[in-house]
């Protein structure tokens, strides 16, 4: 078979670029640690989260020093808990699921970003350094009123924290 | 190709074909016309530039303009360029033009099914809808119509692959040992292909989402039938891009005043995509829980060799526009490039096809990129990329193929060159004016499939220019784009009325380096099916097992949205029907 020179070395370059893209894929997952939503979140009755032992009850709390477990609900059109507040400096891991359709949740601005699936738990951890105020977006289509679903995340000074929900 | 005596055109040699063809080619430009009408309606609605509509029915709208684009557009010209494809390079008429107008007629029964539910949405007396967007992700519900319509319009794609696969035995009972002639080779691989590719989407429709909106079973498992539609949905925008490489690799190098480099590497190209198109799926799903991250991981790999061919693509393609230059005369490093027929239409159009073909794979690059991915995932950024994608690559090069194909259908020449010319130049501005917009909204954070991007809680921060400058950019992109589609089906009608003529038939030029340069295992279509479906269950077996294991067949609850209080009946009030053609008659002038 036939092939060009230059075709032969376009498809050389072609390979190189392929696989550097692997790799820094690879990079960013073994080498500076972004973590993916995976499977780790359990799965949940969508229809009985009032019974469940955290999502029964939504909201931030303190697992750690620095550290905050914040489980959130997303159903039609709105986030539980709303704001969801946590103090500054701090590691944050969200604990989302849906209590209906199938929804987004994004931090708006940020890589905070996952997909809300019913019967599932996307679980995701973020830092939090300087207070701030973000906008919590629902961004798959889960509705008629789907545009009006949002949220708000509030980054509040350690000594300003109290508690979750103000 | 100039008197009497010319090249006799498809329609005369193959009239039943030809009429098959055009058929198609309405369908499909019907399609094109209302997607663009709804396109246009969301381009204006969610910037806020002008609000015809109630928000929610923005989602009615939003349907309707995915599944008549995506589905409807796309195939039928598919279907109709594959036909003309394959009885043109076997040089044979349809084994039984009968059962050739059968699956056309299945395929539209289907489309008129699916269509007509979604476009009921707009009618609340009636009760029916399906706003559950392209990707149709259970609990939302459709009536049963829109999945009975759905898997009548796969069974008759299914069933124009036989035709054609028949066409091609019967041929090669009389050529044993010949090379499969490049079209046909093409057209087989893509129908290998779609078969492996539906498995997904036809066991999601048929044996979960249908018989639970009849209210057969109570609930599914959305994390399941999202991965089967996934399964269907990454290779679903090959099935969209292949007719448009038919073109570029067969046609595009003729209407450049050449040859097409190699034939062999065309063929490798199209073994690639059999192989590679499923295994990826899961990329779109790398924000999903519930699926472990070694599976993602396998198909972000998959995924970044599938550029592979497209930059293949990408060479060739050039290469013969270089040749066909230079035989028209081009010289110089670059010079050449004057050299080409930039007044012909269809030249131009998939020419600036492949440059927004270019820009898309870029951005595709940085969606298959899985941790960069967060950053945009479900942002407009991903309209931004499928726009420049299928909304040019593909449809772009679907139009000016028609300006080189219709004369051929119809003995008719084209009503207005300039006009042509005009059309695709428009296109290509109106939609580097709306793709931009939109990536760089979905930088900022600006959600997809929403009627209204503005909140009450916060603003999008802008790190340059202004929201409301993007939603402008993005506004009047999507006119011209309208424009543009306006320009081409009046343009297209028009053709229908002129005078026939002698003298328009075409031939294709064989390749530079034809196929018997290349072994013969590319023509061994067993073997790639057999490789493709082994990659398909490595990549499949296990997320589907720990998806079944982890929450059920039929997942653990969750209930249908919208409500639907009968749920076996799509039952109709004859009054509330009577009543709203009475309201339809009103409203029209």
């Amino acid at each position: 078979m036939h092939i060009h020179d230059y075709e032969k070395l376009w498809l050389g370059l072609s390979l190189v670029m392929i696989v550097g893209f692997i790799a820094t894929v690879t990079y960013g997952a073994v080498g500076a640690g972004v973590e993916m939503i995976d499977d780790s979140g359990d799965t949940v009755d969508p229809n009985s989260l009032a019974d469940h032992p955290e999502f029964g009850d939504p909201g931030v709390e303190q697992v750690g020093p620095n550290e905050y477990d914040v489980h959130v609900i997303a159903r039609q059109f709105v986030f539980q808990p709303d704001p969801i507040v946590v103090p500054a400096n701090s590691t944050v891991t969200f604990y989302v699921t849906s209590a209906d359709v199938t929804h987004g949740f994004e931090v708006v601005g940020t890589n905070a970003n996952a997909m809300v699936i019913p019967g599932e738990v996307a679980e995701l951890t973020v830092e939090v350094n300087e207070p701030n105020e973000y906008g919590i977006i629902c961004h798959e289509y889960c509705g008629s009123g789907h545009h009006d679903m949002e949220g708000l995340l509030r980054v509040v000074p350690e000594d300003e924290y109290d508690g979750g929900d103000r | 190709m100039s008197s009497q005596t010319g090249t006799p055109t498809f329609v005369d040699r193959y009239p039943e074909e030809a009429s098959v063809v055009r058929q198609a080619f309405l369908v499909s430009f019907v399609a094109l016309g209302l997607g663009a009408l709804f396109g246009i309606i969301q381009a204006l609605h969610r910037t806020n530039v002008l609000r015809l509509i109630d928000s929610a029915d923005y989602y009615t709208v939003l349907t309707a303009h995915g599944v008549l684009l995506v589905i409807v557009f796309t195939i039928f010209f598919l279907v109709g360029l594959y036909q003309w494809a394959i009885t043109r390079s076997l040089d044979r008429p349809a084994e039984n033009i009968t059962f050739t107008r059968a699956w056309l007629g299945l395929m539209s029964l289907g489309s008129v099914l699916t269509g007509g539910t979604i476009l009921l949405g707009f009618v609340d007396e009636i009760g029916i809808s399906a706003d559950v967007l392209f990707t149709f992700y259970a609990p939302l519900q459709a009536h049963p119509l829109f999945y009975t319509g759905l898997a009548v319009f796969l069974i008759g794609t299914w069933l124009a692959g036989v035709d054609w696969f028949r066409s091609y035995l019967a041929w090669r009972g009389d050529n044993p040992g010949e090379r499969i002639p490049l079209q046909t080779f093409m057209v087989l691989t893509t129908m290998v292909m779609w078969y492996i590719a539906t498995i997904g989407v036809a066991i999601s429709v048929l044996f979960f989402l249908l018989p639970w909106s009849l209210g057969l079973i109570d609930t599914v498992n959305p994390l399941l039938t999202r991965t089967l539609f996934w399964f269907f949905g990454h290779p679903v925008v090959y099935f969209w891009l292949l007719p448009a490489y038919l073109l570029w690799y067969t046609v595009l190098p003729k209407i450049a005043g050449g040859r097409l480099f190699s034939d062999p590497l065309a063929r490798v190209v199209f073994v690639l995509f059999v192989l590679l198109s499923t295994p990826v799926g899961i990329h779109h799903q790398y924000l999903d829980p519930g699926i472990a991250e070694g599976f993602k991981f396998i198909a972000m790999t998959n995924t970044m060799f599938l550029l592979l061919p497209s930059l293949l693509t990408a060479f060739t393609v050039v290469a013969s526009m270089e040749h066909g230059a230079r035989q028209r005369g081009g010289t110089g490093l670059f010079g050449w490039l004057k050299a080409l027929p930039w007044r012909d239409p269809a030249f131009t159009g998939m020419a600036l096809a492949g440059l927004m073909f270019a820009a898309g794979g870029f951005s595709g690059m940085i969606n298959a990129g899985m941790n960069i991915n967060y950053l945009v995932h479900n942002t407009l950024w991903v309209p931004g990329h499928f726009h420049l994608t299928v909304g040019t690559a593909v449809a772009l090069t679907m139009m000016a193929g028609t300006y080189w194909l219709w004369p051929q259908l119809t003995n008719r020449p084209l009503y207005s060159r300039p006009i042509a010319l005009a059309q695709v130049v428009i296109w290509f501005g109106g939609m580097g004016l709306m793709s931009n917009a939109m990536h760089v909204s979905g930088l900022f954070g600006i959600p997809r499939r929403t009627a209204e991007p503005q909140y009450e809680g916060f603003d999008f921060a802008t790190s340059f220019g202004s929201v409301s400058e993007l939603n402008l950019q993005l506004a009047i992109g999507g006119s011209l784009l309208f424009v543009s589609t306006v320009l081409f089906l009046g343009n297209l009608a028009l053709s229908m009325g002129t005078p026939t003529r002698d003298g328009l038939g075409q031939t294709l030029p064989p390749a530079l380096s034809g196929p018997t340069d290349s072994p013969a295992v590319l023509d061994n279509l067993r073997l790639w099916t057999v490789i493709a479906l082994v990659l398909v269950v490595l990549a499949y077996a296990l997320p589907l097992g720990s998806i079944v294991a982890e929450s059920g067949l039929f997942g653990s609850g969750g209930n249908p949205y919208p409500v639907v209080i009968e749920p076996l009946v799509g039952w109709i009030d004859p009054g509330a029907v009577i009543e709203i053609f009475h309201d339809l008659l009103e409203v029209l002038p």
